[in-house]
């Protein structure tokens, strides 16, 4: 039997991945989104196997929520992508200063 | 012990996936090793019982958002070796923030705890057996029941993004001929044609 600690330590894996991808291609804003959703699904694994362990369904709705919300994050962040691809010809984030804020 | 091997196999390709979506040099392939991550997440959550959630990642995840960011990666025209230019300058800092961070949540996970409860009125929604009931079911009579306000907002939330995502990249271009209905079916007989008596043996008169 698996232990509760491996689907942990694998959520963590996936987690710390996602940070450095964000840290790692600090340009490439559809990598950055990749790594988002890379997080998010970290969170989704340690949500699902505490269900699992604990004998509580809760877990496995809140990452149908999770799920929702990452969902709607991705689209709008593709769209805002293609906004900004159409007036600049780039996505590259170190350009984002256009509103100088 | 076929279990333990699975486990092993999927988290191995979990892993392996998350880290070529973040260091694979074509933006085409990380979607693509998104995909692979995404499926092996979902044998995971087979493997826990989850199997509803399971395929809802499969169906959500690799259906659309995969397919979203594969459809945009495609359609931008970038360069994305320019952008990968600055990663070696940030590739150490980055390791090393990666691997104490690692730490952290390793020592989290071995004793930053107390065991909690595992029955009684502590749990949110304690799960029935699967010999009873499966997964899915159980599932549904959560949420259409307890859960239903939290399940409306959702829908809102995904009908806001879908809003959003639309009036962020709508635009109209001018100098484009469109069909518009309204006005064709608004059209009245009176504004549209003339009868004329045209004698026999003589032409139509011009006007």
């Amino acid at each position: 039997m698996i232990g509760l600690w491996n689907y942990l330590i694998v959520g963590a894996l996936v987690f710390v991945i996602g940070v450095m991808g964000i840290f790692l291609n600090r340009k490439n804003v559809i990598i950055i989104l990749m790594s988002i959703e890379l997080i998010l699904l970290s969170v989704s694994i340690n949500f699902v196997t505490f269900s699992a362990f604990l004998g509580d369904l809760f877990g496995q709705v809140f990452v149908m929520f999770v799920l929702t919300v990452a969902a709607a994050e991705s689209a709008i962040g593709l769209a805002i992508l293609m906004v900004y691809f159409r007036n600049r010809g780039s996505i590259a984030v170190e350009d984002v200063n256009t509103m100088k804020g | 012990m076929i279990e333990t091997i699975a486990f092993y196999i999927f988290s191995a390709v979990l892993v392996a996936s998350a880290i070529m979506v973040v260091f694979s040099k074509n933006a085409v392939h990380s979607v693509l090793f998104l995909i692979l991550a995404f499926f092996n997440a979902a044998g995971l959550f087979i493997l826990l019982g989850a199997e509803f959630v399971a395929m809802i990642l499969v169906i959500v995840y690799v259906g659309a958002v995969a397919v979203l960011f594969l459809f945009v990666v495609m359609m931008l025209d970038i360069n994305f070796s320019d952008l990968r230019r600055g990663i070696n300058t940030y590739l150490p800092f980055g390791i090393f923030l990666g691997v104490v961070l690692f730490i952290e949540l390793v020592f989290l996970v071995f004793q930053g705890w107390v065991a909690p409860p595992t029955d009684g009125p502590a749990l949110a929604a304690p799960a029935p057996m699967l010999s009873e009931i499966s997964n899915t079911r159980a599932l549904g009579q959560l949420i259409y029941t307890h859960y239903l306000y939290v399940f409306q907002v959702s829908g809102l939330i995904l009908l806001v993004a879908m809003i959003g995502a639309i009036v962020l990249t709508l635009r109209h271009r001018p100098g484009v001929q469109r069909q518009r209905i309204a006005t064709q079916v608004g059209r009245k007989r009176s504004e549209s044609m003339v009868i004329k008596q045209v004698a026999t043996g003589a032409g139509a008169p011009v006007e």
